[in-house]
């Protein structure tokens, strides 16, 4: 395997708001920095970029604030930025620093990089539930359909029905209208997103719901609270969805069913954070607002794990100006750190500091309006997957709760969700509440499917000498 | 009040659950956690004889290997634990090991172990993609695969005179006059005729509960998953028995703290083949070594080139009960009466399960045991019980 | 309808595309999409069925989390379609 002689400063792990503006800060302040990201273009989930071949004149048409992303990628400076990297593993280095462990480029070569210091920006992807249907072809995440738009411009359906919960449904519904699709519906399990509690309101963010519901008002998108996709159908492919009028708990009433027809839907019940890499370091790992696992770090960015940052939604979902910011904080603390002098010295960590309480105290707000209520259970049949790579039905899932699983590690034992190719990262929450605990940290020591091959080559000599 | 309590509901705790309920003992099992959430989840469910020396772990294998065939009988499919006589292929590397495997499987005959010998031109004809150049090895038809956490589950639920209490820790034992009588949970007391401690890892803290030791220690041992295969043409697994080379037969019986791997490759009926398992004493240490990681894929692309371009996915390890003399403890305890060990079986729990759990049945029924147990005295350890 | 399209709303002028072959069948690409985006723009929105109940998968996560969407590409297997750039000439086999 190639090993890499360049041994930089720091290493940042995913190329979104975050780990841009981090890179810019250390870069411009003279560190050596390598910006790795899985992607073959920066920015990340939200600032995903169309590929150059489709040579769009206004690529800012699909993203709020556009220009802070040129700012933030025209600012990174002499960083070295490794496209096409997906990161397997990262192990503490003999001698001190991290060797990053990558598979490059679309043949998965292997390749390492070495860094003294790390942040991790490895962001989120959709949280989804299970329900009768979810694994019809048709049915996506509203990530994947947004990333299908901004990133290779291409509409995920004619009709299509958006559901779920939280206020990223409506940038997902909105920009699928203006591509073109018919958007029959936007469902919100919870409460329609109108503005957030007054002490918290931004400008920026009222505006920006403001402009949605324009949005959806000049494309006739229905927007409706306390209601949610309970069933997907169709043969083969998905034809139409029931929607129900449910609770503040999320059971449907009774009788409040209708059937929309649609080729696709868009579901998100919000967002978890990737933390497979934290977790391989060690560092400690808390809960967000929502309960939802996420990075515990101190005010700099610090994990417990020396050398180690986290910002963005690696630390908890809080959207992307608040993932810029955590990034040109840790990016400062990184240099602070190599430096040997004070963090919070900076002239500008006042009043990042304060920027930064405000934007987390609106994203906590936000997670706390949006929660996933029990009642998405009773939406499950006894043939429901639960989890769709080694295909358990919920009746599985209650017979390994039968035999004597206590717990979501035991159900996974003894009836296999999570044991497929996606590692749980899709049922894993699922199968933790449907055994009645709140989701845990991540344990995935292989974060990327890795080539025995390559695997095999990889340290040859010092694990040989061990022996 | 039950006749017995027993303590941990892992394949070994199971086993005797079921064995002592089919006596027509009652019986309750406790665990802090959950069925099978002990070593029994994150370790393999080999059930071999191939891997053992003659003498009296052996004696124990050969045994527990029929005992599972009638088990799975009796379970039958669906309900069952995906037993699946594969058998298990040793390999040697070189002559010489050749001649050393050899040598052993001539020994393990005589205690009851069937063996083929097989010439470097007949491998292929039991594992078609296996790396050419072996001096050849031995087939060890008895080898056989279980699940083990469905197998664990099944057992305790098999007769109806047996009760489970997961999520119940216990933290002290009830003795009266010397004699134990049953076990302090976090949910009350169990009064009960007998205590069995089958803990696993933890069972010299069980032990020490009655305040007596076993030197039970924690070896580490890491497994590698991969990816689900893509279904053969002639609808035959990359993977046919459970194969390895030569050298586990001389890391099992090791006393080293050092790393040691032989990868055991076998395919699953999921279609994903397992690797495992590396062997270390480190304590109860999780961090993920990357190098035991690698050495396992190297010996697997050693006994089998095409897997080089089969993804691993998944990585876990788990922590085998070990004694210092490698047998593990069955049997009542000589120092306080009312008090069965059934633990420390090393990297052959699973195997290992359903003898542990009939010898420990016929000395609560007061019946004579199959094999002789000293051996396995729990009071083996301390210097005054020779 | 207004004849929306992604391409108008972005002011794209895609550069000239290419072929890959899906199972045999022409797909077309502009450059830098994904294989997955490709067969899902020529309205093949399912080309793999699972290993145990058969049941039919395309994208879902659209982010490589999944692994719904796999492919063998020019004989390679279990690429995820989603996140795999199709280049000219690419075999894409589907199961
Ligand atoms: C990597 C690896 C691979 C292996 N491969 C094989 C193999 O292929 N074949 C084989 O035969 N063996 C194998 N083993 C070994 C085998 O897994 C163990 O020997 C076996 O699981 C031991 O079973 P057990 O029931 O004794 O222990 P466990 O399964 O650990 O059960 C003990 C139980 O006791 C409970 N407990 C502990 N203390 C208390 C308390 N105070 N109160 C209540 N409950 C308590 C625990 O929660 C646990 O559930 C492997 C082990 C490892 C680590
Ligand atoms: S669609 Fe989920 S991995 Fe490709």
């Amino acid at each position: 395997m190639t090993r890499s002689e360049v041994a930089y400063d720091l290493a940042v792990v995913g190329a979104g708001p975050a780990g841009l503006a981090a890179a810019g800060v250390a870069a411009r302040a003279g560190l050596r920095v390598a910006l790795l990201d899985a992607g073959a273009r920066v920015g990340g989930q939200y600032f995903r970029q169309p590929p150059d071949g489709f040579h769009a004149t206004r690529p800012g048409a699909l993203h709020h604030g556009y220009a802070r992303f040129v700012r933030l990628r025209d600012g990174l400076g002499d960083t070295d930025v490794l496209l096409g990297h997906r990161v397997w593993a990262i192990e503490p280095a003999v001698g001190g620093g991290f060797a990053v462990h990558c598979l490059k480029g679309g043949r998965e070569r292997a390749a390492t990089v070495a860094a003294t210091r790390l942040l991790i920006a490895t962001g989120a992807h959709d949280r989804v539930l299970p329900f009768p249907g979810w694994d019809l072809p048709g049915v996506m995440t509203a990530g994947g359909a947004q990333a299908l738009l901004k990133g290779n411009l291409v509409v995920a359906g004619r009709r299509v029905v958006v559901a779920g919960t939280g206020p990223f449904l409506l940038p997902v519904a909105t920009s699928l209208a203006a591509a073109g699709a018919r958007v029959v519906g936007v469902f919100e399990a919870g409460g329609r997103f109108t503005l957030a509690p007054r002490a918290l309101t931004r400008p920026g963010k009222a505006a920006e719901a403001l402009g949605y519901g324009r949005l959806l008002a000049r494309h006739r998108v229905p927007y409706k609270g306390g209601r949610a996709v309970v069933a997907a159908h169709g043969d083969g492919e998905l034809t139409h969805v029931t929607v129900a009028r449910v609770d503040a708990e999320w059971r449907p009433y009774q009788g409040g069913h209708e059937t929309i027809r649609c080729d696709t839907l868009a579901v998100g019940y919000g967002f978890t954070p990737q933390l497979d890499l934290v977790a391989q370091l060690g560092c400690e790992i808390g809960a967000d607002a929502a309960g939802v696992p996420a990075a515990r770090v101190d005010r700099h960015m610090r994990t417990s794990a020396p050398g180690v940052y986290a910002a963005g939604e690696t630390t908890g979902v809080g959207g992307a100006d608040l993932a810029a910011l955590e990034g040109e904080i840790a990016g400062r603390a990184v240099v602070a750190d190599a430096r040997g002098v004070p963090a919070a010295a900076h002239p500008a960590a006042v009043r990042t500091e304060a920027r930064r309480r405000r934007l987390a105290a609106f994203a906590d707000a936000l997670l706390r309006s949006y929660p996933v209520r029990d009642g998405w259970t009773s939406w499950l049949r006894d043939d429901t997957l639960i989890c769709r790579c080694e295909e358990v039905p919920y009746g599985r899932v209650k017979e390994a709760r039968d035999l004597g699983a206590a717990d979501a590690r035991s159900i996974k034992l003894l009836a296999r969700p999570g044991m497929g190719w996606c590692q749980g990262r899709i049922c894993g929450e699922a199968v933790a509440r449907l055994a009645g605990e709140a989701p845990g940290p991540p344990r995935r020591p292989i974060a990327q499917p890795v080539r025995l091959g390559d695997l095999a080559a990889m340290n040859e000599r010092t694990s040989d000498d061990d022996a | 009040m039950p006749d017995v309590v027993v303590i941990g509901a892992g394949m070994v705790g199971a086993a005797c659950a079921y064995y002592a309920a089919r006596e027509g003992l009652s019986v309750t099992v406790v665990d802090r956690a959950s069925v099978a959430g002990g070593t029994t989840g994150s370790g393999e469910g080999n059930v071999l004889v191939s891997d053992k020396e003659p003498g009296p772990e052996l004696d124990l294998a050969v045994l527990s290997c029929r005992l599972w065939t009638e088990l799975a009988a009796e379970a039958g499919e669906p309900g069952g634990f995906e037993h699946e006589p594969k058998g298990g292929l040793v390999v040697a590397e070189s002559d010489e090991v050749l001649r050393a495997l050899t040598e052993l499987a001539g020994r393990q005959e005589k205690s009851g172990v069937a063996t083929h010998r097989v010439t470097a031109d007949e491998l292929a004809g039991y594992e078609p993609h296996l790396a050419p150049g072996f001096a050849g090895g031995v087939f060890y038809p008895q080898d056989a695969q279980v699940q083990p956490m469905l197998a664990a589950a099944r057992l305790v639920r098999r007769w109806p005179g047996v009760e489970l209490r997961t999520g119940t820790e216990v933290t002290g034992l009830l003795t009266e006059r010397g004699r134990v009588t049953g076990v302090r949970t976090g949910a009350g007391d169990i009064p009960a005729g007998a205590v069995v401690n089958a803990a696993g890892v933890w069972a010299g803290e069980a032990a020490a509960l009655a305040g007596v030791e076993l030197p039970i220690m924690p070896r580490r041992g890491f497994i590698l998953v991969t990816e689900p295969l893509t279904a053969r043409a002639d609808g035959r697994p990359l993977v046919r028995h459970k194969v390895y080379t030569a050298a586990y037969v001389t890391n099992v019986a090791s006393d080293s703290e050092g790393l040691e791997t032989s990868a055991v490759v076998e395919a699953t009926q999921a279609g994903t083949v397992l690797i495992g398992a590396s062997r270390e004493r480190v304590g109860f240490d999780r961090t993920v070594s990357l190098p035991v990681l690698a050495r396992l894929a190297r010996q697997a692309v050693g006994l089998f080139p095409v897997l080089a371009d089969v993804r691993a996915i998944r990585a876990y390890c788990g922590f085998r009960p070990y004694c210092p003399d490698h047998l593990p403890v069955i049997g009542a305890d000589p120092r306080v009466s009312g008090l069965y060990h059934a633990c420390g079986h090393e990297g052959a729990g699973i195997g290992l399960a359903p003898v542990t759990g009939l010898l420990i049945a016929r000395l609560l029924t007061g019946a004579v045991p199959e094999l002789d147990l000293a051996p396995f005295r729990p009071d083996r350890f301390t210097g005054a019980a020779a | 309808m207004t004849g929306a399209s992604p391409y108008r709303l972005v002011g794209a002028r895609p550069e000239p595309g290419f072929e890959i072959r899906v199972d045999g069948r022409p797909v077309p690409v502009v450059p830098g999409q994904t294989v997955g985006a490709a067969l899902h723009a020529a309205g093949i929105r399912t080309w793999r069925t699972t290993r145990f109940d058969g049941r039919r998968r395309g994208l879902f996560c659209g982010i490589g989390v999944c692994f719904d969407c796999l492919v063998t590409v020019n004989g390679e297997e279990n690429l995820r379609a989603c996140l795999t750039e199709a280049r000219p000439g690419d075999e894409v086999t589907t199961s």
